[in-house]
């Protein structure tokens, strides 16, 4: 019996980002590996081609904030569709919260998790919750999870508000080399409110969650970090606050990282105006200064890795009054033309207090999409370094010319909870290839 | 001929009128008050038409007053009683409303706990949706019927039919933050003219008054009061007390209730009003409520004119007020 030739692709005429430097290149992959990288390549007979010409070419990106809702939420999104969305959105990887029903709190939930993983569009990284059934009473057993290959821990969608609790997980984490990354939420703080405590809130007659609610327990957490000698990953920064008390932490030397989401970059509460619980998120949209101040963040690397925090929710469950629908909404889709826009093209700016500072480049955004959340997830493999012979061919091609509307019915998250529908962004992922599978071609995803 | 014209098709906020539709509603409020004062006080006005009243949330006054209002019109009205409803049975607000909306319904007159339930009621349903309160939001028909009474007083007090409330001083009292009340309130009175002031416990002001079309916010109550013409007095809910963080009521009626001795202090010939139900001997004591300068029972009967304007505005725009409200001889 004849063996199956490895797939041959040849991606044309691309500019090709890595971690800092731009070239003109076309890439030639074999099976799951690249076999040849050079300015103008002979394209083998029986190779596909991918055209790139006029796009960027760069590692796949690695998101370290994603709900894929299974178990438990099939309704919202499952691990198929998730992934699907990912691979649209040009990712190789994504990591999957612990929050479903039942949360992941076991070996037992690991396994079963890892069990329906095997036809994903892209890595599935599994991550544990802190505290059993992230009721923030008791940690999880670390140590058996650990060895059984998770490497990172959080509660998200809650804080762990126990302070001597938190002071274990870190000590613990610590000893095992793994991550623990918070969601900062103090509950007496948040007081149950639905967005940002401030004007908007006043004007709708909303409960609103004050600044202090992530600040307080950012300021705990840096304090225990620092006592331990621990560290720590901050998930979804959004108030002015809060990064700068981890700017200053960071001055100082701890060992912390943090990320923002491109909601968070781009909106501001005005948005909820309509009641529309798409707006809905937590932590919730804020004020342009918090805007802007996320922005400085990613600008002067307080914030290491945008991460999109996608959270499906299905129709129904938005579709309810603002108090009780619940907060979350999708981005793997956009997120990557969403930065691109703010932060590279910074047209479409909805908030443009910035202009005066340096916009950022293509490779800063391989760095927040790829190079820094990589490592903070521990997930450093040959392809997320550089793009040459011999690395595993993990690669997206965008087309930043391409201005696109994002329409509900096309999204391939099994959710329509995105705050951008109708909204036109600039920049389109093209082509996405994972383990050398064409998983995207022309914005259409192969499965 | 039917009226091709963009009609309006809502109230869920007084932004939705702006001015020129307040002074609207309230010119054909007085049309109505004339009606009230028939020996057959009924008009033909929505003969045809019906009004769902849908209430989520416990009330005796504004559900009575609408649904009066509705049958002066000669309007038919349903009162859906939500407890003994499906979404007992957990039916979605959505499917509920649109289940109503189904049955072919002109108007909903909707009252919800949750803020800008009715704005989204508004997007979900074709027939009109009247805003009767939702959450904290807004409570539209209220400050309308607050700024008719108030008009009402300061025409008689004057002698002269004023168009607005331009200059008029009023101080809004109370639980501010979590008011509905309040909220249309400022932006209908101040639309008029009048020039208003929120005082209350600072964790009873909103936290942001950005935006807000008003004077000042402050707790100093007895300086506001020595400059005032009109005191609305809210209603303190006894279960936002330890929200607040607000130790009892009685320490809340020495700081802020209208007392008979702080009322002293109020600028001669003040009014006093207040949305009901009365706490009396909480935010306001009864010597205040019931003396001659409360316009709290016009309040209240300037409801059913009020509603029935509003009414009329939304079903029956392509009708002639004057021909279907006749000249009460008929």
């Amino acid at each position: 019996m004849a063996v199956a030739e490895p797939r041959a692709i040849v991606i044309k005429g691309a500019t090709l980002v890595e971690d800092g430097t731009e070239r003109r290149a076309d890439v030639h992959t074999v099976g799951g590996s690249i076999v040849e990288v050079s300015r103008e390549l002979e394209v083998p007979s029986g190779a596909q081609i991918l055209d790139a010409s006029d796009c960027y070419l760069m590692p796949a990106f690695v998101d370290l904030h994603t709900h894929l809702r299974e178990p438990g939420g099939e309704r919202a999104e499952t691990v198929t569709t998730g992934s699907r969305a990912a691979a649209l959105g040009g990712y190789r990887c994504v990591v999957a919260m612990p929050n479903t029903v039942p949360a992941i709190d076991s070996v037992a939930m690991v396994e079963f998790l890892r069990s329906l993983c095997g036809d994903a569009l892209c890595d599935v990284e599994i991550s544990a919750a802190i505290t059993v059934g992230r009721l923030g009473e008791s940690l999880v057993p670390f140590r058996e999870l650990a060895a059984s290959g998770v490497r990172i821990f959080t509660d998200d969608g809650r804080g762990v508000q126990d302070d001597a609790l938190m002071a274990e997980a870190l000590a613990i984490a610590r000893e095992l080399g793994v991550v623990v990354a918070q969601h900062c939420e103090d509950e007496s703080h948040a007081r149950g409110g639905h967005m940002h405590e401030g004007r908007w809130s006043s004007l709708l007659g909303i409960p609103g969650q004050p600044s202090s609610t992530e600040e307080v327990m950012v300021a705990r957490d840096l304090r225990l970090v620092r006592e331990l000698d621990a560290s720590m990953h901050f998930l979804h920064l959004s108030t002015e606050g809060a990064i700068e008390l981890v700017r200053r932490a960071k001055a100082e030397g701890l060992r912390i990282t943090a990320e923002a989401t491109p909601h968070h970059l781009s909106l501001t509460h005005a948005e909820v105006a309509t009641y529309d619980a798409r707006f809905k998120v937590n932590p919730p949209l804020r004020t342009e200064r918090d805007v802007l101040a996320v922005r400085d963040g990613i600008g002067d690397h307080t914030i290491d890795a945008i991460a999109t925090d996608h959270a499906p929710h299905s129709p129904e469950t938005k579709d309810e009054p603002f108090d009780c629908a619940p907060p979350g909404m999708i981005g793997l889709e956009t997120a990557f033309s969403v930065a691109y826009g703010e932060l590279v093209a910074r047209d479409n700016l909805r908030v443009a207090g910035d202009l005066a500072s340096r916009p950022l480049t293509i490779a800063d955004l391989v760095r927040l999409f790829v190079t820094h959340p990589a490592r903070i997830a521990r997930v450093s493999g040959p392809s997320t370094q550089l793009i040459g012979a011999g690395n595993a061919a993990d690669l997206v091609v965008f087309d930043p010319s391409e201005r696109w509307t994002v329409h509900l019915e096309d999204t391939a998250s099994r959710s329509q909870n995105t705050p951008y529908a109708n909204l036109n962004l600039t920049g389109r992922v093209r082509h996405t290839l994972y383990r050398g599978e064409p998983v995207v071609i022309d914005a259409t995803a192969q499965r | 001929m039917i009226d091709e014209m963009q009609e309006p098709r809502n109230l869920v906020s007084i932004e939705d009128l702006g001015r020129d539709g307040i002074l609207e509603v309230l010119r054909e409020s007085e049309t109505f008050v004339e009606v009230a004062s028939r020996r057959m006080p009924k008009v033909p006005a929505l003969r045809g038409k019906t009004v769902a009243t849908v209430f989520f949330e416990k009330s005796t006054r504004t559900r009575l007053s609408f649904e009066m209002a509705a049958k002066r019109l000669s309007a038919d009205t349903l009162t859906v009683d939500i407890s003994a409803s499906s979404m007992s049975k957990g039916e979605s607000l959505r499917d509920t409303l649109e289940t109503i909306d189904a049955l072919g319904v002109d108007a909903i007159v909707m009252r919800h706990h949750s803020s800008g339930a009715a704005v989204q009621a508004a997007r979900w349903v074709k027939a009109c949706v009247i805003n009767a309160g939702d959450g904290q939001h807004e409570h539209p028909t209220q400050a309308l019927l607050d700024a008719f009474t108030l008009r009402e007083a300061i025409r008689s007090a004057r002698g002269t039919d004023v168009e607005d409330l331009d200059g008029c001083r009023v101080a809004i009292v109370g639980d501010i933050r979590h008011s509905r009340v309040a909220r249309s309130n400022v932006l209908a009175l101040s639309a008029l003219g009048a020039r208003v002031t929120l005082v209350g416990p600072s964790e009873l002001l909103p936290v942001s008054v950005e935006g807000w079309p008003i004077e000042a916010a402050t707790e100093e109550l007895d300086a506001v009061l020595a400059s005032t013409d009109a005191c609305y007095v809210l209603r303190i809910q006894h279960e936002r007390m330890a929200d607040a963080g607000l130790s009892d009521l009685r320490e809340y009626r020495r700081s802020f209730g209208l007392t008979v001795e702080r009322a002293r202090g109020l600028a001669p010939g003040a009014w006093i009003m207040h949305p009901g139900p009365l706490n009396r001997g909480v935010e306001i004591d009864s010597q205040v409520a019931d003396g001659p300068n409360s316009l709290i029972r016009a309040q209240v009967r300037n409801g059913v004119p009020v509603r029935m304007a509003v009414l009329f505005r939304l079903l029956g725009r392509s009708r002639d007020i004057e021909e279907v409200i006749g000249d009460g001889r008929g």
